[in-house]
């Protein structure tokens, strides 16, 4: 006997329901797990006192201090090139040989696995330019993985703005970089903004890539100059886990960790959302 | 030399498809003139081509001599902001910039690198005292440009152009979204300014071309029909295709 | 002019890094990585069962770090492809929209959160559960799959969504003017219209499972065998590299670059595929 055609409908739209609100329901226990189990571990003496015992007593101070200059190193140097990248591919040129050749650069190295980043940063900026394992080699290393988003998001945020702000700006006399830097930046700032912070997500969570760069030795002080060695919060977590130090301090940390992430996503959405809105 | 604008034999085509073809065509200094012709003829690309707008569409390809002021337009030494400067223009849709009515006079100004504040002061004063604009934003000179009514706000894009200090201004359909109201406002800004500068009007109202112009050019099909004083062009026209277009024959 | 001239040159310049970043990443991977599988034959490197590091003479053969990648990759696709395209239909095409502005953010959110954390809630929820309900140490390919099957939702959920957004509107209503029901329109005329950016949005998810490290290394256990049973433990060719690199040295770690060698060619290969394919797409 044929099914009726509504009946069918009706029972795949039941099972699409239940895998979508499967997926984000694995979402919401992941982060009400950690958080539940993480949050009452977070006290002041735990955000604020140096580790001891290697992370098994005391706080994280020192390794929220480095990952901060981790991320940041990133972030300062992968911003110029980035953005530069796409007010190049935006403003500067049309669509030919050379842009499709970067867009495959930064298309393939969005697909690069973050192992295959810290290999490199480790034989690369580690050995080869005797950077040694220090929140410099681990900055690098996170800028080229960040390339791609910031890259991304910033050719979606200058062409949300309107072409005839341009022509505007042409017709009152404006160099293209006058119109770049007065009208076009202006225009798709918290665009660009957007980018950055979701890069700085991404290098947060990241640990295979900066486990073999910026080091793993837990400091007992908070780092001071770029050529230190740091552990960032990833990393930490990663070796309290899988070492069994601390289920207590373990769960501290990916609390701080997943609670960052939370209001950076959620911050980098609602920033764009609006933006984009803004010229809709 | 009494033309400040000197097209011979001067052609336009994108692509490879001829848009303009052996435009001749003087325009005369302190003069109001009227461009007007049906949709597509070329009345707009011969505007965007005098300050060099039509850079911008891909695959532009030019023939015969365009002049502003004795200097060659297309001339490969031509300083295109500085052109651009000399032949402000205005477009058809009002597009102020996202920022105050303050800030997008002085636009031009500041690009040219004037930072004095009393001189950007007297700019802003002087320049929406000629687009008849002073008086209704005077005491609201922070607020968004956005946030002008329509007429308003094409009466900033005016005051803005004007504070390049231009010897042409470039007016493109200027007009065709506003109310009678905002529309006089123009045309009696542009009755004042012409002592000082050239007007082209490019325009798809023929009742303005013959109220509000001293001079007339028709253009139909990427060629110039005619062109004179608009006395002449709308009570005696050489062409019986300018007057077939002016009784609304067709357009 | 030569201001601007210079300007345009600096920016060129910058947008070569990504292109230049990836060039060098090549060369440097393949310098450090190639002579090891030169010296002992690219089929004892790729097809040897045996990895004996320390060994005299020691032995790299990574087969069954290849095995351990696909048998996780292949788990990973058949939990996570059908949930994270039954997402993606059910949020391009029936999702009210209150429910979209909702659940999209909260699947881009997924990709947020870091491969530890899925790694350690395997390793302290999942494994126990195994263990005690379905047999075997609990640190398996199944363990791996179930992780990161989920891991590969926000990659397969978000370019399947773009690929299902892109088919034109007029032709579902073409369907539902000749009677069609919701699904029926879906299954015969958006899916199909649909799928090479489908295919795309599979093969790039199946990149991230072979590529993910941390979640993997703390879920499947790493004895370096050729597994026969879902429950048995393996190790994939990413947890090779991050779980000796630091302590390797000389020779040893010349061969854990040799690994990388043969995941980012097969990354490489997956990623040009999958352009090559939604390019296909687009052209349709």
């Amino acid at each position: 006997m044929r099914i009726p055609p509504k009946v069918v409908h009706y029972s795949v739209l039941t099972f699409l329901w239940a895998v979508t609100l499967g997926t984000v329901g694995t979402l919401c226990v992941i982060i009400g797990w950690v958080l539940v189990k993480g949050l009452p571990a977070i006290t002041p003496g735990f955000l604020f006192s140096a580790p001891e015992g290697a992370g098994r007593e005391g706080g994280i101070f020192p390794v929220i201090v480095g990952t901060l200059w981790v991320i940041l190193g990133a972030v300062l140097i992968a911003t110029p090139l980035g953005v530069g990248t796409s007010i190049f591919l935006v403003e500067y040129t049309r669509e030919n040989w050379v842009t499709r050749v970067i867009r495959f650069g930064a298309d393939c190295l969005a697909g690069i696995p973050s192992i295959i980043f810290g290999l490199f940063g480790y034989v690369f900026f580690v050995v080869a330019l005797g950077f040694r394992w220090s929140i410099l080699s681990g900055a690098l290393t996170l800028a080229l993985m960040s390339l791609p988003t910031i890259i991304r998001t910033s050719e979606v945020a200058l062409r949300a703005v309107p072409p005839q702000y341009r022509e505007v700006s042409y017709a009152l006399g404006a160099t293209r970089w006058q119109m770049v830097l007065r009208v076009v930046i202006p225009g798709s700032l918290p665009g660009i903004v957007t980018g950055i912070v979701l890069a700085m997500g991404r290098s947060m969570s990241e640990t295979a890539a900066v486990i073999f760069t910026a080091g793993t030795v837990l400091p007992d002080s908070v780092p001071t100059s770029p050529g230190d060695s740091v552990r960032t919060l990833a990393v930490h977590f990663y070796l309290l886990a899988v070492e069994g130090l601390s289920e207590k301090n373990a769960f501290g940390t990916a609390a701080i960790l997943v609670l960052s992430i939370l209001v950076i996503n959620v911050g980098a959405y609602t920033l764009m959302h609006r933006f984009l809105a803004r010229y809709r | 030399m009494n033309a400040i604008i000197e097209a011979r034999g001067f052609g336009v085509s994108y692509g490879g498809s001829a848009v303009l073809r052996g435009v001749d065509l003087a325009i005369r200094r302190n003069k109001i003139t009227a461009i007007i012709g049906p949709a597509g003829s070329g009345k707009t690309t011969f505007l965007r081509c005098i300050n060099r707008l039509s850079d911008l569409a891909p695959g532009l390809g030019v023939t015969g001599g365009l002049s502003l002021d004795g200097r060659d337009v297309y001339a490969t030494e031509t300083d295109v902001a500085d052109l651009r400067r000399r032949a402000g223009m205005v477009f058809a849709v009002p597009i102020p910039l996202p920022r105050s009515v303050y800030e997008n006079v002085v636009f031009g100004p500041k690009l040219l690198g004037v930072r004095s504040r009393a001189k950007l002061d007297e700019i802003v004063e002087r320049t929406l005292r000629a687009a008849v604009l002073w008086e209704e934003v005077k005491d609201r000179l922070n607020v968004s440009g956005l946030k002008l009514s329509g007429g308003q706000q094409q009466r900033l894009c005016l005051a803005r152009t004007l504070a390049l200090e231009p010897q042409v201004l470039l007016l493109d359909e200027p007009c065709s979204g506003l109310d009678p109201i905002s529309t006089a406002k123009i045309e009696e800004a542009m009755q004042d300014l012409k002592s000082s500068l050239t007007v082209v009007l490019v325009t798809n109202n023929v009742k303005q071309a013959a109220r509000a112009s001293d001079r007339t050019a028709f253009f139909l099909m990427g060629e110039l029909v005619e062109e004179g004083p608009t006395a002449d062009i709308f009570t005696s026209p050489r062409d019986s295709r300018t007057n077939d277009y002016i009784v609304g024959r067709f357009g | 002019m030569k201001q601007e001239t210079a300007i345009r040159l600096i920016l060129l310049g910058l947008a070569m890094s990504a292109v230049g970043a990836l060039a060098v990443i090549t060369t440097f991977i393949m310098k450090e990585g190639l002579p090891v599988i030169f010296r002992h034959g690219l089929g004892s490197f790729l097809f040897g069962t045996e990895w004996q590091p320390n060994a005299e003479p020691a032995r790299f053969g990574v087969f069954a770090m290849i095995v351990g990648s696909a048998a996780v990759t292949g788990g990973a696709l058949v939990i996570g492809v059908p949930v994270g395209l039954g997402s993606a239909i059910f949020l391009s095409e029936f999702a009210p929209r209150r429910v979209v502005t909702f659940f999209k953010p909260a699947i881009e959110l997924l990709a947020g959160i870091p491969s530890v954390v899925f790694g350690f809630m395997g390793m302290l929820v999942l494994l126990p559960f195994i263990r005690e309900h379905i047999g075997g140490r609990g640190a398996s390919v199944l363990a791996g799959s179930i992780i990161l099957g989920i891991m590969i939702l926000p990659t397969v959920i978000a370019i399947s969504v773009d690929a299902l957004r892109a088919v034109p509107r007029s032709y579902r209503e073409g369907s539902f003017a000749l009677g069609a029901t919701g699904w029926q329109t879906t299954w015969r005329v958006t899916l199909p219209a649909a799928r090479a950016g489908i295919v795309a949005a599979v093969i790039l998810g199946m990149g991230r499972a072979i590529g993910e490290t941390m979640a993997v290394i703390m879920v499947t256990g790493n004895s370096v065998q050729i597994p026969r049973s879902p429950l048995d433990a393996v190790r994939t060719l990413t947890s090779n590299i991050a779980l000796e690199m630091s302590y390797a040295d000389g020779e040893h770690r010349e061969a854990l670059f040799a690994t990388g060698v043969v995941l980012f060619v097969i990354i490489m290969c997956l990623n040009t595929l999958a352009n090559a394919i939604a390019r296909v797409g687009k052209r349709d």
